[in-house]
């Protein structure tokens, strides 16, 4: 032990008035930066509330959302094809498609006018590559390997300065929140924690330490600090959201909507949030009207039932986008599941939506109409579903969303009347 | 030669596994000296346990414990009921001496699987640098399974790492892939045993097929990388070759129950091509040879020369240490001896500031071997998990991220903070001064803030939360 820190620690008794003047002090600057601020909308405009929901794994939109009226539905589908009728019939849409019975609160938001489904849908990847299609989705990026931020997060940093969104930052549930907020404007993290938390006092000293060390971690810990505090005011401390399985599994896949539902409908949460869910990569024995996929969509089903609950407060000003890297392969397997694939659904839901449609140019499925006489045919590009949406809530304009956000895709327009 | 002292004990953290109490006065010389002697002795740490077996032997266990699972499932309804009823001649009510209830043994694979995570612990307590258990575990995640798929592979997952990641760690790369790609453990994990040649005898009779799952990651994660040059046709080919390498079903018609086998019944049959070459018919020997010339690709050395850099270095890792990692996998066709002697001989790996984040498997071991705590099942999953990287389950194929950014998030940083408080808890009981432990495994990486931190924290349990969640101790 050398003389300095013996010297130290001798201090330490003595010096504890000043010491904790001093981190009071420290504190209170500390606690200031990351006071909650209220939301003040621009007059006129709405304040409107934003959740990206990302599927890993690659959902199988025809599963999800069958175009049963397609004569080429059932051969393409053989046993796990959905059935119009009988004992676990596909819930009706428009008379084409039809809804997986996993699936009744979507139906149930969709005969409400609070859900439009995209079909044939995919970004501009073509490759089939899960963490190629995921980084494109993401990132916002035309092609994979750029993953330094995500397009949500530059599209918060292309908001005017003082605006309530930016100042709010962006929600990214998880440990590892997903790339589509990463970036440089703040991220504020939650996840249904498995630990009881630290106490505060431990948390403070970090705080401290890391600013005098580490400007890195103490950026980080500052976050964190500050959806805790909004987790806090939420009532979500202590035990009651500890976790519930995880963002594969069903039930932990609602409670994490539940808790995203409730920070970002706080007066001084988050505007804009993402989360992801995982397990949809069904290679194998993915099931019909139940079975593997049916558990995995009832998860989905029920996340967007707790959105509904959750902000219910807010729900006319909210649009919640699900989203997934690419499609599966039209033609069931020799495992009876689906391949990797390319077009698929991405789903819209919320009071800000102009629901009750599938929008959909639908490409057929006769083998000479399927993408590489495989996959679905992409005809509707998810990122004009994307710049739509955010246009109408947000009011960017098209050259930021061509430049910034979805760098080169000037071409790519965005999807008008997505919002009510 | 005496290296800068920091330096020294900032790449025992880069390359190995941190200090135990006791090592400072070890060590000593020069750190980089300590890491190539154990590539020399190819040293890699083999977990051990009474229970531990390998992968038929667990195959055979799991079939027998399915095989009453079910038998349990359909055993008449009257027989449970009775089972259920009290015994004759009262309830236990008032009988104070009856035996508290013993909590039931979770079922085998749970089991298995709490007994691998153990051993897997304890062995990284042993060697005194570690850069063999680090590599072990760095090809344990590039060529990850994930226990989340079921209970098989839950059941075979150490034995996996065991059997099909050790023992090449400093051996050559091609024996580890065949190793890895013929183990039931991947086999079942990436659907491969239930993939069917279409054309194959068992094609014809239940026209079934081929599942592109494993063929599709064994080119786009293990070895060449998805820019490396393969198309779709060359995955649809590639998944022919390998129909038909499966694990021997409890009927023991292919081979021992649980093993891997080969099922000619269901190979594609015929000539394949693959990246632009013919293979011919020839059984698993097909296969074989199509992996030896992925293995021998020059895209397989980018590809995995940058992976270690990253890994080891940085996010961003210098270009002319990614170069001559590749020289030396291509002049050596894949010897990782070599391969890992370069990453450590190379000045570029030793940048005096620490660029990465330890991620939470590697900050686990370090707090472990720091405290000296024992490794128990239970707060290691925990901890673990919390930090969102339990141990064999990685959400997808491609493993757990080995950038920064997924692991120096907010959520993250507090999980981290959760965990260092409660296992500081712990330790205040046994634990030294925290100031000689603080001494004792960051030495001369520790700087005057830190120290301040720890000297000046309100309980012993709170001094040992703030050494372990420093800087110095975070990073490497």
């Amino acid at each position: 032990m050398s003389d300095a820190i013996r010297d130290d620690d001798d201090d330490c008794e003595a010096m504890t008035p000043s010491r904790r003047s001093v981190l009071g002090a420290a504190s209170a600057l500390f606690a200031w930066s990351f006071m909650p601020k209220f939301a003040h909308a621009a007059a006129g405009s709405r304040d409107a509330r934003f959740i990206t929901v990302v599927l890993r794994g690659a959902l199988d939109g025809l599963a999800a959302v069958p175009p049963i009226g397609d004569p080429n539905y059932a051969d393409l589908r053989q046993d796990i094809a959905l059935q119009r009728d009988g004992a676990d019939a596909a819930l009706p849409l428009d008379g084409f498609f039809h809804l997986h019975p996993a699936m009744p609160n979507l139906a149930r938001l969709y005969n409400q006018g609070h859900a439009a489904i995209v079909h044939a849908a995919a970004t501009g990847y073509r490759e089939r590559s899960h963490f190629d299609g995921q980084d494109v989705l993401e990132s916002g990026q035309q092609g994979p390997g750029r993953v330094d931020s995500g397009w949500l997060n530059r599209m918060i940093a292309a908001l005017p300065t003082g605006e309530s969104i930016a100042r709010h930052g962006v929600l990214g549930v998880g440990v590892v929140p997903p790339l589509i907020v990463r970036g440089q404007a703040p991220v504020l993290g939650w996840a249904p924690p498995m630990m009881p938390r630290a106490g505060d006092d431990l948390i403070q000293r970090l705080g401290d330490l890391y600013g005098q060390r580490d400007p890195m971690l103490a950026n980080v810990l500052a976050r964190a600090i500050e959806t805790e505090t909004i987790v806090l005011g939420q009532g979500m401390g202590g035990d009651r959201m500890r976790s519930r399985g995880g963002p594969g599994n069903p039930q932990g896949m609602i409670q994490i909507a539940e808790g995203a539902a409730r920070l970002v409908g706080a007066d001084d949460g988050p505007r804009i949030a993402a989360l992801a869910f995982e397990g949809w990569d069904t290679h194998a024995n993915e099931g019909g009207a139940k079975g593997r996929l049916a558990g995995l969509l009832g998860g989905l089903d029920g996340a967007l039932d707790a959105f509904e609950a959750g902000l219910k407060r807010v729900w006319k000003d909210t649009v919640v986008m699900v989203v997934t890297e690419f499609g599966r392969t039209a033609r069931v397997n020799g495992t009876v599941g689906t391949d990797h694939g390319t077009g698929t659904v991405a789903f819209l839901v919320g009071g800000a939506v102009r629901g009750g449609r599938v929008i959909a140019d639908w490409p057929g499925l006769k083998p000479e109409q399927l993408w590489e006489q495989r996959d679905l045919k992409p005809t509707t590009d998810i990122r004009a579903v994307a710049k739509g949406v955010v246009t109408d809530l947000f009011g960017l304009s098209g050259p930021v969303l061509a430049e910034k956000v979805f760098p080169g895709t000037g071409n790519i327009a965005p999807m008008p009347g997505l919002v009510v | 030669m005496a290296r800068d002292s920091r330096l020294n004990i900032l790449g025992l953290q880069r390359f190995g596994l941190g200090l135990r109490p006791g090592d400072l006065a070890v060590i000593g010389g020069d750190a980089r000296d300590l890491l190539l002697d154990e590539v020399k002795r190819r040293s890699v740490p083999v977990p051990i346990g009474l229970d531990l077996v390998g992968q038929a032997q667990i195959g055979s266990a799991f079939y027998a414990f399915q095989e009453k699972e079910k038998a349990e499932r359909e055993a008449p309804r009257p027989a449970m009921q009775a089972a259920m009823m009290p015994a004759p001649g009262g309830t236990n009510e008032g009988q104070g001496a009856s035996p508290p209830p013993v909590p039931p043994e979770p079922p085998l694979p749970q089991r298995i699987y709490r007994d691998e995570v153990a051993a897997r612990m304890r062995a990284g307590l042993e060697p005194l640098a570690g850069f063999g258990e680090r590599l072990a575990q760095f090809w344990s995640n590039h060529f990850c399974i994930s226990v989340s798929q079921g209970n098989f592979v839950r059941a075979l997952a150490g034995a996996y790492e065991r059997e099909a990641i050790r023992p090449h760690v400093f051996g050559r790369f091609e024996d580890m892939l065949l190793a890895v790609e013929s183990h039931p453990a991947m086999l079942i994990y990436l659907d491969n045993q239930q993939s069917i040649g279409p054309n194959s005898p068992a094609g014809k009779r239940r026209g079934r097929g081929l599942n592109e799952n494993l063929a599709r990651e064994i080119m786009e994660l293990h070895t060449l990388g998805v820019s490396g040059g393969y198309s779709q046709g060359d995955v649809t080919s590639l998944a022919r070759i390998i129909t038909g390498w499966t694990v021997a079903g409890r009927d023991g018609r292919l081979g021992f129950p649980g093993a891997f086998a080969f099922n000619a019944g269901v190979h594609e049959p015929g000539m394949h091509p693959l990246l632009g070459k013919d293979y011919e018919e020839a059984g698993a020997e097909q296969g074989r040879l199509a992996l030896l010339d992925l293995a021998h690709h020059p895209a397989t050395a980018r590809h995995l020369a940058f992976k270690l850099a990253r890994h080891f270095v940085a996010d961003d890792p210098p270009s002319a240490l990614v170069s001559r990692l590749t020289e030396t996998w291509r002049r050596t066709e894949g010897d990782l001896a070599a391969v890992s002697a370069t990453l450590i001989q190379s000045n570029e790996a030793w940048s005096p500031e620490a660029a990465k984040l330890r991620q939470p498997q590697e900050l686990l071991l370090a707090m472990l071997r720091a405290l000296g705590r024992k490794p128990e099942f239970g707060p290691i999953a925990g901890a673990l998990a919390a930090m969102g990287q339990p141990l064999w389950q990685p959400s997808g194929p491609n493993g757990f991220p080995g950038n920064n950014d997924a692991w120096a998030t907010p959520e993250g940083i507090k999980t981290r903070i959760d965990v260092a408080a409660a296992w500081g808890r712990q330790a205040a009981g046994s634990a030294s001064d925290p100031r000689a432990l603080l001494e004792a495994v960051l030495g001369p990486l520790a700087s005057v803030e830190t120290k301040q931190a720890v000297v000046r924290a309100e309980s012993k349990a709170q001094a040992i939360a703030l050494l372990l969640m420093s800087p110095e101790f975070q990073r490497r």
